[in-house]
Formats: structure tokens, sequence, C-alpha cells
């Protein structure tokens, strides 16, 4: 009994953790990369800054003034070789020394190196710079001198995320709440047949409704503006906000409606004054899934903002910067990160709403 | 005089209810024509506007936002005005109606659009034909295209990897997150715990694309790996690896793009499992353990029967999802290596290729597969009688 009370909670403990960090080292190791230095990211690990051992040279030798001769076996520092054996480096019996040959037989100089333990952190901003900025920006190569970089004009993408995700969530809102109102309080001809209609349309893939939409758009000139990315996210988010509001409003006690009614006030004035008020849970909830999914969305952007960029969301730009820049580890991992900013924020701040939105929306196909 | 007042009275009386009546008329009229004309004006004016961008963004939401507000309101006004029995008749359909319209334009009737597409060629029915006519032109090709999906590689391919998709993805992401969900709650770490596992679901398919693509980075075995699988790869002796490019192993090499949606999506069957287990009575699992049962036991005795329902819903919405996996592939791999699916190849005969017949044929495909789920919601609705 004693023993389980024990091992138990360290087995439980010690899997948890190990999924923890699993999970979270991805994310973790994109960040810290954002501040290296752009030469820092393309020649070591992240990881570089924990501790860690790294050869530190301690002397440099000139051998003339040893004496050696390079071409028979030569002993300096304690290690024996060769030239040939020197010019790939000996380590010491210890392990902690390493005695190198640079340079040619008759000019060469010898290196002792020390195994140290260090941390690099060469923190620095300018890879946010480079990315959020419209005009070039400066960097410091690693020999000194300054090189001019291309910006990436990521803030103008943020803008645009911002400007498709919050009407895409509102309006969206708004219309299925009137409809939800309508479907819980109201008695009209074709109802069950509509709200039958709402529930088939849960999980139909969007998909589907790209080529007429985009057919439909061309011919009204609408490609391309915001208006038709946030007509199309209501279009696709609207079977779900109404199917859940319908759900909560449904709940609401009937008499408070019915004395409402009772004083005078209209449809419109118990919708706006008494429903919207009591709804704010269930809105938020929703708002969240809804902003979160819109903010992600990459697929409905490409489709229907197309090719110019003053108008490309941020993930276009970060699928951009991916087919064009692949191995500027630099501009990725900023930029990727200016995409997740607000969905962090968002994350951590109203985590209970998200969560329940994202439960009440796990019917979404 | 008493009485000449009295119809004076009544003159005046009709008077000012006429004045209201052409007033709440002027009202009706005026209004809407404001109304429309500050909405059609914020459209010109975001459409070609020179303004700083951060006035755009904010004219934008503003205009977008309020623009849906206003015509509720306008609307409404107009109805309201009415006679009350139209009033009572209309109101209704002011209400529902914007959000059926929306509803029938963007899935319903697009759907049944996108399967009369599919029926033709590359560049759909002919332009100017009518509808009937158009079956007997050349570009009417029956089901050719969907033969086409079935016996094309490229097509068998990405039905392939799409069954890999589903039956790896959604299997690993709800056990691992219902592992997950079980450890957490017998663990004084809960909540920490379960939002750093959750965190991903915050993030875009395309930034988790970035993620990965920097774990999965290959350099050459000489040069210091950047990449931390294959910094640990070559730490132990192994030689570096490309992951998911990696032709050779193909098509195991998928395995590493659905990883990628694992780590995602296990957060999100974590979340619901985890309600669902808080909602077993805690005597159930006592009584069990009194009655000396093992903690193995009563996992698959006692919680997974109890949690059932939850699994069912939560294996579906995965599927459902990775069924439709699009940004991941296209990010990562744009669909070489033999990694297309059939949303990336959906997106490529569409809008790549513009071939619309075949695009469309594969959209259909997808609809068809969730057709199961849309019965089983239609039928859990009658179900709970809400009407």
């Amino acid at each position: 009994m004693k023993r389980r009370n024990w091992v138990g909670p360290l087995l439980v403990n010690g899997i948890l953790l190990l999924v923890v960090i699993i999970w979270t080292v991805p994310t973790f190791g994109l960040l810290v990369s954002s501040f290296r230095a752009r030469f820092d990211i393309q020649t070591s690990g992240w990881w570089n800054v924990f501790p860690h051992r790294e050869w530190e040279t301690v002397a440099t030798i000139d051998p003339k003034a040893l004496g050696l001769d390079p071409d028979g076996v030569m002993t300096v520092e304690g290690v024996q070789g060769t030239f040939e054996e020197l010019r790939a480096g000996i380590q010491s019996p210890g392990g902690d020394t390493r005695v190198t040959w640079v340079g040619n037989k008759r000019l060469g100089t010898i290196e002792v190196q020390q195994q140290v333990w260090t941390v690099t952190w060469d923190f620095t901003l300018d890879n946010y710079k480079q990315v959020l900025l419209g005009s070039g920006v400066e960097a410091k190569n690693p020999d000194g001198t300054t090189e001019l970089l291309p910006g990436q004009d990521m803030s103008q993408a943020f803008l645009n995320s911002l400007a498709v995700s919050i009407p895409s969530t509102v309006i969206p809102i708004l219309i299925a709440a009137f409809a939800a109102y309508a479907f819980a309080w109201m008695r009209f001809p074709g109802r069950k047949t509509m709200f039958i209609l709402v529930v088939g349309l849960l999980v139909v893939p969007l998909q589907i409704a790209l080529v007429p939409i985009l057919r439909d758009y061309m011919a009204l000139k609408l490609n391309g503006t915001f208006l038709a990315v946030w007509l199309a996210h209501t279009g696709f988010g609207l079977a779900l906000a109404t199917y859940l509001l319908f759900n909560y409003i449904r709940t609401m006690p009937r008499e408070t409606l019915e004395s409402a009614f009772i004083d005078g006030a209209s449809h419109f004035t118990i919708f706006v004054k008494l429903i919207m008020p009591l709804s704010v849970p269930a809105l938020a909830s929703f708002a969240i899934f809804q902003f979160l999914w819109v903010w992600n969305d990459y697929l409905v952007a490409l489709t229907f903002l197309g090719v110019d960029p003053t108008y490309k969301v941020l993930t276009q730009r970060l699928a951009d910067l991916t087919g064009t820049f692949g191995n500027q580890w630099q501009l990725l991992t900023a930029g990727a990160f200016v995409t997740m900013l607000l969905p962090m924020i968002v994350f951590f701040a109203l985590q209970r709403y998200f969560v329940r939105g994202l439960m009440a929306g796990s019917v979404k196909g | 005089m008493e009485q000449t007042g009295a119809v004076d009275k009544k003159k005046a009386g009709k008077v000012a209810e006429a004045v209201s009546w052409l007033g709440r008329l002027f009202l009706a009229v005026i209004i809407p024509v404001i109304a429309f004309v500050v909405i059609y004006e914020g459209f010109i004016f975001l459409r070609d506007s020179q303004a700083p961008r951060w006035l755009t963004a904010l004219v934008a939401i503003v205009w977008g936002v309020g623009g849906v507000a206003l015509l509720y309101w306008v609307f409404n006004g107009i109805v309201e005005r009415l006679p009350d029995a139209w009033t009572q008749r209309l109101q209704p359909f002011v209400f529902v109606g914007p959000a059926m319209a929306i509803l029938i334009w963007y899935l319903a009737l697009p759907a049944v659009r996108t399967f009369y597409l599919s029926l033709f060629g590359r560049d759909g029915p002919p332009k100017g034909v009518g509808f009937f006519e158009s079956f007997t032109t050349d570009a009417f090709v029956g089901l050719q295209n969907y033969v086409a999906m079935f016996t094309e590689r490229l097509l068998q391919e990405a039905l392939r990897n799409n069954l890999m998709w589903i039956v790896f993805g959604s299997t690993f992401s709800v056990v691992l997150g219902l592992v997950v969900a079980t450890l957490a709650d017998r663990s004084k770490f809960e909540k920490v715990a379960k939002s750093l596992v959750f965190l991903p679901m915050a993030i875009s398919f395309v930034g988790a694309s970035v993620i990965w693509n920097f774990m999965y980075e290959i350099r050459p075995a000489e040069q210091p790996q950047i990449g931390l699988l294959n910094a640990i790869v070559v730490a132990l002796g192994g030689q570096p690896f490309a992951w998911d490019k990696a032709v050779t192993i193909a098509p195991w090499n998928n395995l590493f793009l659905i990883l990628i949606v694992i780590w995602l999506q296990t957060g999100f069957s974590m979340v619901l499992f985890s309600a669902a287990l808080k909602g077993i009575p805690e005597e159930i699992q006592e009584a069990a353990r009194v009655d000396g049962a093992k903690e193995i036991q009563v996992f698959f005795k006692i919680m997974i029967p109890h949690i059932m329902g939850t699994i069912i819903t939560t294996w579906t919405t995965v599927v459902i999802f990775t069924l439709k996996i699009f940004d991941v592939v296209w990010v990562m791999t744009g669909g070489q290596y033999g990694t297309h699916v059939i949303a990336t190849q959906f997106y490529r005969q569409s809008f790549t290729a513009r071939n619309s017949g075949y695009g469309s044929a594969i959209a259909i495909i997808l609809l068809i597969t969730v057709i199961p789920v849309m019965i089983y919601n239609l039928k859990q609705f009658r179900e709970q009688e809400a009407f």
C-alpha cells in the first residue's frame, strides 16, 4: 500500500512531464531562435542558449619559438603527434584540451583549446525589425561589416489580419444571434425546415463552395476585397454559430420574455436589450473560437484575397516567406511568432472561454 | 360651439395623424436611403482610398460591423412601421432571412453547383447555353471525372495518403488526448500541464508548419545540425535524415506531416476528455477500488465505457478535420515527395491547373464522405425534439 502511494504519483507526473516537454519544445525552440542573431541561427542549434561545453582557444603558440620540427613527431602541451595528426587536432588524454596546427607547415601556428562551459546569449530584435518593417534594416555581420536587408513589411499583414478577423467574427455572430432568436422565440412558416438546413450544413466542407463562390465574386467584382472574405467566413461559420446560440437562447426562462412582452416591448427591443446582454457568455465563447479560426485560416484567404501583397493576411505572408526564403530562419522564426502573438494572448487571457467555445464547436466540420 | 370644437379637434387629430403618417413614411424612406448611401460610400472609400493603412483597416472594421447592424435596424424599422398584422408576419423573416440567405448562397447552393460543374470538362459548361442544353454539348463528360479520380495515379496516392491521415492522425490524437487527460486528472500540476499541451491549438497550421520545418531542418553531415531532431540523430551517431521529405521511405514520410497535426490536435481531444472524466461519479471508481480493482481495470472497465459518447464525438470531429487537411501539406511539401492529400489535389486541380470539372469532382467526394456524419447529426436533432 505504501509503495503504491509513492510510485503512482511519481509515474503519473513523470510521464506527464515528458509529454509536456515534447509538446513545448518545438514552440520554445522557435521562440528562442527568433531572438538569436542571423548568423548564430544558421551555424548553431538554438539549444546553445543552455549551458554547454565548447572549445575555447586559450593560447596560440609559434612552433618555431619552441624549436619544433614539423617533419618529425612533435610534443606540445602534453600531446604527441606528426604534422598531419596535429592538423586534424589532437585531444589530450583527459579530453579537455585540444591542440591543433593551424595553417601550413612553414608559417602555421599551434592553437591550444580548452573545453569550457558557456552559453550563447547574443539576443537581438533585428529579426523582428526585418520582418515587421517595410523599409530596409541594417544588420551586422559577424565580421563587423553591416548589410542592408530588405524589410518584409509584415506589420501591414498584421493590420490586414485584424481587418479581416474582427468583422469576420462579429458579423456572423450578429446574423446568427438574430436567427437564433427567431428560431427560439418566434413562430413562422418554414421554421423547422430552415433549422434542419442549419443542422445539415454543420459539417459541409467549405471546399465545396470555393469554386462557385469565386465565380460569383468575379461576376460581382468582389474578388480580392475584404468584404469578399468577411462574407465567406460568415457563410462558413454561420451554421455553427446559429446552432450554438439557438441552444443557448432556447434555455432562457420564458417568464422573463413574456413579462417584457406584456410591458409592450417589441421583438427587436427584447433582442437588443434583453437577449444580447444575457447571451454574453455564449457570444464570447463563440467569438473567441471564430476569431482564432479566422486569424489562423489560410485556405479562404488564399482563395479570395488573391495575390495583391497589400491585402495579404499574416498566414499568407508567412507561407510566402516559407516558399521564398525557406532557409532564412531569422525571417521564418520571427515571422511565425508575429502571426502567433495575438492568438497566444487571447489563449492565455481567455482560456476558459476558448475551451468552452471549442467544446461546443466540436461538431463543426 | 362645443360641437365645432370637437370637430376641430377631430380634424386636428386627423391632420396630426396624417402628418405623423407622412412623417413615418418619410422616416421609412429617408433612413434606409441614408443607410444605403453611407454603406455604399464606405465601400467606395475602402476600394479606392489612399488613406493611411491603419485608417483603412479601422474604417473597414467599423464599416463592416456597423453596416450589418445598421441594415438590421433599418429593415426592422420598416417592418415595425407596417400595420400590426404585417409586422407579425414579416418580422421573423427580417430576423432569420439574412442567415438563411447567406447559408443557402455559401453552402447549400454551392453543393449543387459544384456537383453540376463536376459533370463537365475543365472549363465547365459552355457560356450562353441553357441548363438542359448544356448536357448535350461536348463539354459534358458525365461521371468521367469521378472515374479519373479513382484511376489516376496521383489521385490514388492522395486517397491513400488521406486514409493514412485519418487512421494515424485521429487515432493518435484521440488516444494521446485520453492518456494525457487521465494522467492530468491524477496530478497536482493538472492546470499547467493541460495548458501547455493545449497551447498548439492557438497556433495556425502555417505557423505550426514553420515550427516543424525548423525541427526537421537538415544540414549536410559535416555541418552542425540546427534542427533538433537531426541534432539528436547525429549526436547518437546517425546520419542526418530528411523526415517529411524523405522519398526513400515513402509513403511513411507522410507520418512526419501527420505528427504535426497530432501535435496540434491532442490538446483538443484532451480538453473534451478531461471534461468528460470529471463527470464520472467518484463513488463508482472508489467502489471498484475497494473491491480490489487495479487502476488499469478501473480505466478500461469504468472510465472508458462511461465516456464512450465523448470518445465517438471527438473521434468523428478529428476524422472530419483530418479529412480536409490542407495547410500543413501545402506549406510543408506542397504535395511533393508523394504527400498529396485530397484537399491539396482539390486546390491544385481547381486553382493551379484550372480544371474546374476535376476539382469539383474531388470536392464532391469530400462532401460524400461527411454525409454519414450529417445524417447522424440530423438524427440526433430529431431525437432531441427541440422543436
